[in-house]
């Protein structure tokens, strides 16, 4: 088994917090990956408020939001035994009937390579 | 004669275990098997006795009469052979008083050390479950193998092991300390919380021993909540799960011991008085904030157990949404999926039932069986037959028999 971060992203922030049969629907989708114990880490919903951007020379930032089109509303881990197993996962979430986006990448163990 | 065939029986499955665990109390684990033999010795008395004399006004009284004397004379004989016979003057074993009763509290005390003593997380699941019926129940040999559907040497390979662990840990049961309550209530929950699922999940078909496990799991874990020291919201939610899933005991299966499935079974069989205690005890588990997976289990044994609500299959569901998140395995993966079913259809729960590739799980198959039953009968057949290739149960392979004769009756000999 490998591990595989999601990121999720959005472009742009919700108006109206999520309805009780979004949540529902997150939720459903989440147990789903877990009941094929897919699941290695259940992550982190991300804040849209309250964010900084450090940069050097001593420069903070509001927020990503100046520079980066896609901001990410949270991650999560998943092992699977191929990338393509964890794609069929990141399919069916939600966020993407609402025009966000999942990034699958592969989590390193300290020996491999980049 | 018949009346005390069917006493000594009882009697013996109700007081053996609580007689030993105050004589252990009171020897010490590392005497065990002296305690054993003081509490058999005992009920053989009682036998011979009861046998000639009729049985006696109060039996129970005069079952720990006997033992306290027997105690007293085993003292006594201790006490002449070390002062004696191997010569060295011991001033505490010539007192042959016992510093003991068999008075309720004390019983009480006692079983709860003893629960704690044998819960030794260092024991594998198996040995722990046979340990805990043996000590903590009474249960012979022969009646743990016949629990397990295993050979009687392989319970007494296991039993061995883990009463040699037993001996050998040095587990303080005079008192029962904090520590130890600490350390090994997480234990003991999940012993008493298996214990109960053998019972109800019985690989056994006798009804009788999976009925007699039930309400084993139930006396122990209630001793637990009893007692301010183990009285917690998640041995709370345990027993209210062994509540709920008790009262529909009699409705599970049919006069000849064959499975009936939830929803066919009679309704007016379960038992309201269940029902209600269960209700109790989970209003005190929902006390605190702990949310453990008794407390996820309990909410949904409550909905089954609940009067026909809408909503119902919704919160099985979201129960089942966070059970799976809590801890996997695959009979909660499974259920969850015919919780999905029940909201969402079951063409979307085949989808997700697929996902899941538990090929080699009988259940797994019952599942699909089930949820193609109405769209496609051919697989709907399939799954069954695999099912009950899969399955050990034999009353589970007559009811899924019953469901294939049923589908074939419907829309005919599937087609080859």
């Amino acid at each position: 088994m490998k591990e595989f971060l999601l990121i999720f992203r959005l472009s742009s922030v919700p108006t109206s917090s999520p309805s009780p049969e979004q949540m529902q629907e997150r939720m459903n989708w989440l147990a789903s990956v877990a009941a094929q114990n897919k699941l290695a880490d259940k992550g982190n919903r991300l804040a849209y408020a309250n964010a900084k951007t450090v940069k050097p020379g001593d420069i903070v930032t509001d927020g990503p939001f100046t520079e980066i089109k896609e901001f990410i509303t949270g991650y999560m881990v998943v092992k699977t035994a191929t990338i393509e197993e964890a794609v069929e996962l990141a399919k069916a979430n939600p966020i993407l009937k609402m025009g966000g986006s999942v990034e699958v990448r592969t989590i390193l163990t300290p020996d491999e390579k980049a | 004669m018949k009346k005390l065939n069917e006493l000594l029986p009882h009697l013996f499955r109700l007081e053996y275990s609580k007689m030993t665990a105050v004589l252990c109390r009171h020897f010490g684990l590392q005497h065990i098997e002296t305690a054993e033999d003081i509490a058999s010795e005992t009920f053989l008395k009682a036998t011979e006795t009861w046998g000639v004399n009729g049985i006696p006004e109060n039996p129970t009284a005069w079952l720990y009469t006997v033992a306290k004397n027997k105690t007293k004379d085993h003292l006594k004989r201790l006490s002449i052979f070390e002062t004696r016979i191997k010569g060295n003057i011991q001033p505490e074993a010539a007192h042959t008083e016992p510093d003991f009763d068999f008075t309720q509290q004390t019983i009480a005390d006692s079983q709860l050390a003893m629960i704690f003593a044998v819960c030794n997380p260092a024991n594998s699941t198996e040995a722990q479950i046979c340990l805990a019926l043996q000590i903590l129940c009474g249960f012979s040999v022969e009646e743990i193998a016949n629990a397990f559907l295993t050979g009687k040497e392989t319970v007494k390979k296991r039993l061995l092991r883990a009463r040699a662990s037993l001996r050998n840990d040095n587990f303080q049961i005079k008192q029962l300390t904090e520590d130890a309550i600490r350390s090994r209530l997480d234990t003991v929950l999940r012993t008493l919380y298996l214990l109960f699922n053998e019972g109800y999940f019985s690989r056994s078909g006798d009804h009788l021993v999976r009925k007699d496990l039930c309400s084993e799991a139930i006396r122990l874990t209630l001793i637990l909540v009893e007692n301010p020291l183990t009285n917690t919201t998640k041995a709370n939610a345990l027993l209210a799960l062994m509540c709920f899933q008790s009262s529909r005991l009699d409705a599970r299966a049919d006069d000849a011991g064959d499975a009936i499935l939830f929803e066919q079974q009679d309704k007016t069989l379960w038992s309201k008085e269940l029902i209600e205690k269960g209700n109790y005890y989970f209003v005190n588990a929902c006390s605190g904030n702990d949310l453990s997976k008794y407390h996820l289990e309990a909410g949904i044994a409550y909905w089954h157990a609940a009067p026909a609500n809408k909503n119902k299959w919704a919160h099985i569901l979201e129960l089942y949404n966070q059970l799976i998140l809590l801890e996997y395995s695959p009979m909660t993966a499974l259920n969850r999926t015919f919780a999905f079913a029940k909201v969402y259809g079951n063409e979307s729960a085949i989808v997700e039932a697929e996902k899941l590739g538990l090929e080699e799980i009988n259940y797994y198959h019952s599942l699909l069986g089930y949820l193609y039953a109405g769209i496609d009968t051919g697989k709907a057949i399939a799954h069954y037959t695999t099912a009950i290739r899969l399955t050990r149960s034999p009353s589970e392979k007559k009811t899924l028999a019953k469901e294939i004769e049923r589908l074939v009756q419907k829309n005919g000999p599937p087609p080859l």
